[in-house]
Parts: C-alpha cells; sequence; structure tokens
C-alpha cells in the first residue's frame, strides 16, 4: 500500500517535471487516486520536490477541496449560498443526511460516501445544486437527493448520474452535463457569432502598440469587477521589464450569485482564447494560462479539446497564422475550493503552486506577477470582449453602453425572480428594467454584485448598472417579498469568514466579530449601540485590509445598515439589566452552568 | 549618491532614499510608525497592518509601500490611530493573551502597543479559542494561545536562518503556524540560536529557561514606551 502510494507520487511529481510550480496539480492528482493527500503523502511530495514538508503541508491544508484525512471515495458537495439555500439546500441537505445515515462533514462508515457544504459552485440560476466529485447535479429535490445516494451506493460512478443532458455545449459528449446555459437576453456583443480566427488576423495585421491602442480607444474595463481599464493594464504589462511575460485568464468565479463565466465558457471558449492570444501578441507573452476553479472542471475536457483544435488550425502555438515569430500556447490550471483565489495576486499564488494567499502589492502583476515576470490577468468576459473589438473596431463596441461604461455587461440574475439565467445588457440600463426583464417587479431588495456588492433597497432600483454607479462583475441575486434582507448579509458573513485566507489581521478577525454581533442582532439580542459597534467595526475591516476580499467583505453589513436600516431598528432594543453590550451574561456562565449541574436564576431571569 | 525623496509625515518633512519603504524613511527620520509583524533584516510582510497610514487620503502598510516624492503621509492622527487600536484590539480578542502570567509581559510588542495606543481593555468580546502547546522541543517551546500570524519566525527561518522550521497552515479563523514536521517542534532542525527562535514579537515562541532571567519592572517597555528608542534618534 504505502510502496503504492511511493510510486504513484514519484510518477505524479515526474509527469509534471518535477518542478514545484505545479503542486497544485500534483496534489491534486494524488488527492484524485488516494482520496486526500495524506502526511506521508505530503512527506514523499516533498522530497520529490526538493520542497519541505511544511510547504506542501500549508498549501494542502489551505484548499477546501484538499484534504489529509482521506474522505469519501465520491464527495457529495452540496452548495450552501444564500440562492441555494432560499431554494431548499437545507431541505435537500438533510435528505442527503437521513439517506446516507450521516452528518453534512461525515464520511459513511463504508469510506465510501462523503457529505459536505460547499460555497457558492456557479450554479444558482439552476438550484439546489450540488458536486458530486466533479460532476454537477442541479435543481436538486429532497426525493432526487434521495435517489443520488441510492444510485451511488449500487455503482459508485458519479458520471452515471447525469441522466438528461443540458442545452448547448453541456451536451457536447466532452462535457456531458445536466447544466443549463439559462441565456435569457442576447445583446449585441458577446453572444453574437463571430468568425474564428478573424480577431487575431486583424490583430496580427497590425502591431502590438496598434493592438494596445485599439483596447484603449474601446475604453473596455475589467469584466470581474474591479474595473481597470484593460488597454492600460495591457501597456503596463509590455513596458515592464522582464524576458517573460504571461497572460492570465481568471476563470475563477467564486463570487456568490455569479455564473455567466461558466456560460461563456461552454459556449464561447474559443472567443476567450482568441482575446488571450491577442493579448500575448500586444504585450509579448507566449504563455497563457486559465485558472479555471475547481468547481468548474467538469468543462476541462472540452477546454483542452478546444486548445487542441485551436493548435490545429494554427490558432495557437509557433508562428500563429503564419506569422513569424509570434507564438503563444495556453494550458489551463485547475484551482481547488477557495474564493480568494478570484483575487488576482492570489490566483498567481494558486498558479505557482503555493498557498491562495494574495501577493503585497506594490510590485502590481504588471510588474511582477507570474514567477515574477510582468502578467496580465483579465477576466473570462473581458478576453472576450477583446476578441469582438479587435473584430469589428472599437468603434462599434462604444456605441453600445453609456459613456463612461462601454459594451454590454453579462448580467447572472438568480433568486426570487421568474427566469434566473445570463442576461446580456448594455451598460447604462436601468436596475427596474433587468429586473423586468427577468420577472422580478415585486423584488424588496437585490444584491448586485455577488456578497462583496451591495444590498440594493427598492427605492433605489431606479439606479444603472455601469461603473459610475452599481459596479459589479454581473451577480444580481433577487430578494422577493418574503425574505429577510439581514439573514441574507449573515449568510454572506458567514461565507466571508469560511473564504477568508486569514493572512491580514481585520479579514481574519474582523469578519468574525461582524459575523458574531449580526448573529446576535438577528437572534434577538442585540442593542442600539451594536449598530454604532457594527458600523465602526466594517469600516475598519474594509480600510484596514490588505486586499480587494477585506476591503468588501463588510459590505453586506455596511450596505444593510445604509439602506436597511429600519430592519435593524425593529430588531434592537435597549439593554436594561445595565451589563455591557459586548458581555452575554449566558454564554458566560455556561461553564460554570455545566458544572453545578443547574441554570442560574440570573442569567436566565 | 542617489537623489533624496522628499514628503511628508503628519506634516513633518521627511528626506527619504529610492527603494526605502514609508516605515524605513520615517524610522530613519526619528518618526515611530507603530508596526508588528515587521522586523529589520526580514522582508516586509503587510500581514498585522498596524502599520496602516494614509497616503493622500489612501490607506496603505508604511512596511510595504515604496516612498515617492511629494506623497502627503497620515500617520499619527486620530482617525488613524482609531483604526490601529480596532487592530491591536482584533489580536487580542483572537487569541488567548494573559499578560499577568506571560513570560514575554514587559517585552511583548503586542502589550507594549497596546499601551502607546492607550488601550486599557479591548472592546470587542474575547473569543477564547482552544490553541495548542507544544513544549517538545528541548530548548524553545510555542504556545499557539499568544500567536498573532505576523510570519516573523516563518520569514527569520527561511531568510536568515536557511531553513524552513515555520510556515503557515489553514486559512481565514483557523489559519496557524505549522513545523516543518509531522506534528512536533523537537522533530525540526530548528535550534535556540537561530533567528527564528527570537523573532516572535510576543510569547509565542519562547526560549525555555529565559523567560523570567530578567525581572518584571525591569524589561524594556516597562521603562519607556515601544517606539521611544526611534523617537531619540537612536538607530537601531
Amino acid at each position: 500500500m504505502s510502496d503504492n502510494l511511493a510510486a504513484s507520487v514519484r510518477e505524479i511529481c515526474k509527469a509534471n517535471g518535477g518542478d514545484r510550480t505545479r503542486l497544485m496539480d500534483i496534489v491534486r492528482a494524488v488527492q484524485a487516486k488516494f482520496g486526500c493527500v495524506s502526511g506521508p503523502a505530503m512527506e514523499m511530495i516533498a522530497q520529490e520536490l526538493k520542497v519541505h514538508r511544511v510547504e506542501v503541508h500549508g498549501m494542502v491544508s489551505f484548499y477546501s477541496f484538499l484534504s489529509e484525512q482521506p474522505k469519501g471515495k465520491v464527495t457529495i458537495r452540496l452548495c450552501n449560498d444564500l440562492v441555494d439555500q432560499m431554494a431548499g439546500a437545507a431541505e435537500v441537505g438533510q435528505a442527503f443526511e437521513d439517506e446516507l445515515g450521516i452528518k453534512v462533514g461525515q464520511t459513511t462508515p463504508d469510506g465510501k460516501i462523503a457529505l459536505e457544504y460547499t460555497a457558492c459552485i456557479g450554479m444558482c440560476d439552476q438550484a439546489p445544486a450540488a458536486l458530486v466529485n466533479d460532476v454537477v447535479v442541479t435543481e436538486l429535490s429532497t426525493d432526487s437527493a434521495r435517489r443520488i445516494v441510492r444510485e451511488l451506493r449500487k455503482h459508485m460512478d458519479p458520471a452515471r448520474l447525469v441522466t438528461r443532458l443540458g442545452d448547448g455545449n453541456n451536451a457536447h459528449e466532452l462535457v456531458h452535463a445536466m447544466v443549463l446555459n439559462n441565456i435569457r437576453v442576447k445583446g449585441s456583443l458577446i453572444f453574437t457569432p463571430t468568425n474564428r480566427g478573424e480577431a487575431i488576423r486583424k490583430a496580427l495585421g497590425i502591431t502590438p502598440a496598434e493592438v494596445i491602442r485599439a483596447v484603449k480607444t474601446s475604453r473596455l474595463r475589467g469584466r470581474g469587477g474591479a474595473g481597470f481599464p484593460t488597454g492600460l493594464k495591457w501597456e503596463f504589462t509590455r513596458a515592464a521589464p522582464g524576458e517573460r511575460r504571461y497572460i492570465l485568464c481568471n476563470a475563477d468565479e467564486g463570487e456568490p450569485g455569479t455564473f455567466k463565466d461558466r456560460v461563456i465558457l461552454t459556449e464561447l471558449p474559443d472567443r476567450v482564447f482568441a482575446g488571450m492570444t491577442i493579448a500575448g501578441y500586444a504585450v509579448g507573452a507566449e504563455e497563457g494560462i486559465v485558472y479555471l476553479r475547481g468547481e468548474y472542471a467538469y468543462l476541462r475536457k472540452y477546454l483542452e479539446h478546444t486548445l487542441q483544435e485551436r493548435r490545429k488550425d494554427n490558432l495557437l502555438g509557433r508562428n500563429i497564422l503564419g506569422k513569424q515569430g509570434f507564438n503563444f500556447d495556453i494550458r489551463i490550471q485547475m484551482g481547488a475550493g477557495a474564493y480568494v483565489c478570484g483575487e488576482e495576486t492570489a490566483l498567481i499564488s494558486s498558479c505557482e503552486g503555493l498557498r491562495g494567499d494574495p501577493k503585497t502589492r506594490p510590485p502590481f502583476p504588471a510588474q511582477k506577477g507570474y514567477l515574477g515576470c510582468p502578467s496580465v490577468v483579465n477576466n473570462v468576459e473581458t478576453f472576450a470582449c477583446v476578441t469582438k473589438i479587435l473584430e469589428q473596431g472599437p468603434a462599434t463596441f462604444c456605441e453600445i453602453g453609456s459613456q463612461g461604461s462601454p459594451g454590454t455587461k453579462l448580467l447572472s440574475i438568480s433568486g426570487d425572480c421568474k427566469s434566473p439565467g445570463v442576461f446580456e445588457v448594455p451598460f447604462g440600463i436601468k436596475l427596474s428594467e433587468v429586473l423586468k426583464l427577468c420577472g422580478a417587479e415585486d423584488a424588496i431588495a437585490v444584491q448586485v454584485g455577488g456578497a462583496s456588492g451591495q444590498m440594493v433597497a427598492r427605492e433605489e432600483f431606479g439606479r444603472t448598472i455601469c461603473y459610475d454607479d452599481l459596479a459589479t462583475g454581473g451577480a444580481l441575486m433577487v430578494l422577493g417579498p418574503e425574505r429577510n434582507v439581514l439573514e441574507a448579509a449573515e449568510k454572506f458573513m458567514d461565507f466571508f469568514v469560511e473564504e477568508s485566507c486569514g493572512y491580514c489581521t481585520p479579514c481574519r478577525v474582523g469578519n468574525v466579530l461582524l459575523r458574531n454581533r449580526l448573529a446576535r442582532i438577528l437572534a434577538g439580542d442585540g442593542e442600539p449601540s451594536d449598530l454604532d459597534y457594527l458600523n465602526d467595526l466594517g469600516q475598519t475591516v474594509k480600510i484596514m485590509s490588505r486586499c480587494g476580499l477585506g476591503q468588501t467583505s463588510a459590505n453586506p453589513i455596511l450596505t444593510t445598515l445604509k439602506n436597511f436600516r429600519p430592519a435593524y431598528n425593529a430588531l434592537v432594543k435597549k439593554r436594561t439589566d445595565g451589563l455591557q453590550p459586548a458581555f452575554d451574561l449566558r454564554t458566560a456562565v455556561a461553564d460554570a452552568e455545566r458544572v453545578i449541574g443547574r441554570k442560574s436564576e440570573h442569567a436566565h431571569a | 549618491m542617489s537623489a533624496t525623496i522628499e514628503f511628508t509625515i503628519d506634516g513633518k518633512e521627511i528626506k527619504g532614499q529610492p527603494g526605502q519603504t514609508i516605515l524605513e524613511a520615517a524610522q530613519q527620520a526619528g518618526v515611530y510608525i507603530p508596526r508588528l509583524c515587521y522586523m529589520k533584516g526580514l522582508t516586509p510582510w503587510g500581514s498585522c497592518r498596524v502599520c496602516t497610514v494614509l497616503i493622500n487620503g489612501r490607506p496603505q502598510a508604511a512596511c510595504t509601500q515604496p516612498i515617492a516624492p511629494g506623497m502627503v503621509v497620515e500617520s499619527s492622527t486620530d482617525k488613524v490611530n482609531a483604526l490601529r487600536r480596532n487592530i491591536i484590539d482584533m489580536l487580542f480578542v483572537e487569541g488567548n493573551h494573559f499578560c499577568m502570567f506571560c513570560e514575554k509581559s514587559g517585552s511583548c510588542e503586542l502589550q507594549a502597543l497596546a499601551y502607546r495606543l492607550g488601550i486599557a481593555a479591548p472592546k470587542y468580546p474575547f473569543m477564547f479559542p482552544k490553541r495548542e502547546l507544544d513544549m517538545s522541543h528541548p530548548d524553545v517551546f510555542i504556545d499557539h494561545n499568544r500567536c498573532i500570524q505576523c510570519a516573523r519566525c516563518v520569514r527569520a527561518s527561511r531568510d536568515v536562518d536557511g531553513k524552513h522550521v515555520f510556515d503557515f497552515a489553514d486559512r481565514g479563523a483557523h489559519r496557524r503556524i505549522a513545523v516543518n514536521a509531522e506534528a512536533f517542534l523537537k522533530d525540526t532542525d530548528l535550534a535556540v540560536t537561530d533567528k527564528a527562535a527570537e523573532a516572535c514579537p510576543v510569547g509565542a515562541i519562547v526560549k525555555k529557561r529565559t523567560g523570567y532571567a530578567v525581572p518584571f519592572g525591569q524589561r524594556l517597555y516597562d521603562k519607556k514606551p515601544i517606539g521611544s528608542e526611534i523617537e531619540a534618534g537612536v538607530k537601531s
């Protein structure tokens, strides 16, 4: 058995060139083969790669999809984000528990099936959903959960759980998923036909500087949420000294409520790869990496196939389309379950086989990114836009959208609406119009921009989706009349507590404190001064945190405090017992009560 | 002779050299910026966030931010110090810090900073986490109850000692210092003479049999507040 482990580890390390920077691929392979990356496995990997055991240990323990202890042969990961909860994830979880005879977080005694909760898997429009190993199961009910367990017990083959296929390329034999695209509105940019190869041909017909100028002229800004001008980013990267440069595509799409990149990757991967290739030409890079979140592993084979086709057609490889000296290729780097890796410097750390801790800035990725080389990191949708800009010219791109925000935006809409899915809308569209499109006129609130975004109240539905007003990576979670906005905020805080990397103090500690105080208010034990406490603490986390995660993680609380104050006011009441606000008497005496074997009369008065 | 870079901290003119961070340039000029994860000779880390300053209104960690001409830095203002106090508070409630019987009391940087910034007691509720104690090594112990995740031991071992005794494991609130062994410090190559054994700003990594060599009341920060040696212009 241990010989088997040693031989396998050696083989896996060798297959990855004994390269320390490919540690993610190595530990993923070990995890897949042995159901865990055990202590002895870490020791062997460290030896093979000539690194320290603690480096491997630190890396493995960072990612949700890697484990040091053996889990089941099959792991069911039930998504428990807000929208899935709204759709009944708790009941589905209960059904899984009942049928498996275990609790969430446990493995069946025979070691076959493990059950866990996981953060958003990008299927909010078909919630509740779960991953069964790499296989996605959607629109779950208590019945289908029970059926899944019974089937698995029979054959232990997750692939056989896919009994109906989704639309479009979801039905492609290399994808073979029940996932639906749910493309509800096709705009005039992304969801329009293109001639494969034309954008690259046009780009190669002009100089790299002219390509950058075209992207700058289009005024394209990053579609991931931060909105940095793409052309400028490319210019910085091109100008930075370095022997090699890299193009990284952020396909980590971990923001709860976002799933539009999944649809682009399913239906338009060629356009994304073309955008990366154009970026490679523009900044002088020869290698591109798509960082694909672990949750989307089911798309990998199809994406690899698409890359292979492009190599065949000389759209990738050496002297692309006959352009002497322009060489570019793309590899796919799988993630392993860490929201923070959507942060560009954490993404780079992860690509380098490290823990997904964000890096210190400066230097910025454009100066020193992947392996210390100047690197471009752009979102999936951004690259898709680039292809279109080069194909039809920047002027056409600017005709759509608003002055400060040209082009269209893909929105991922889920929650309490009639038609959840992906909507391609021009920038500058009013939130109220979007809600009409998806059938959510009775919404009481919309979380715009995912968990890290803002909770927008009805009075503000007249605001517009654009970089100057409601800037968003595209996630809209709709809350209907029967929803509790503050409970939603609590769910988001749970998420950030779970997903903080813990590197810096305010994010590691502050989010826990925020979540705990909000929970207390929701439990009816809050008092008016708690609201100032939340605001002061939230501001501290926002101002003092090191990366975008911590700088936005307090938003669920800060924006509900601002936009839903009456909901808080209705919950808090002035204490009459004269105790300090932070003091919870019952918790404080709980240990003593256990010892003496009775309840304190005073504490429970 | 390289050109100097001029900027201000709280209105005071500072002259620094290219390549310096705000913290370094300030220190050279006798201006103390509170810090915990920073340690001279180690790669700046930027994790504790105590040294955060406002540069033209934008928050940045002074220990990692390079100086630039004309920048207007706000450091020892009510607003910034209030934020720093919140961070110090968080570090206190996150772990289990019992100054009254800690070997490090009086020379603990966390404790000294709390005093300097005027914290009598944290305003956040204590979390009382369950943390491990590793007494296995003959000369050095780790008390995780007091760890503030500053990575000084990690960097000292890696960058100065040329070893890799420590690194981080897990993430978020569970993030912790791990050792380069299956479980115990005794199984690593840490030597008591290592920089890593004396890099800890708090009482998390302590050399055995030295805890009370200097009596309470006569320790470094018992006499003068932390940072006063910098303000006195003593080159460290």
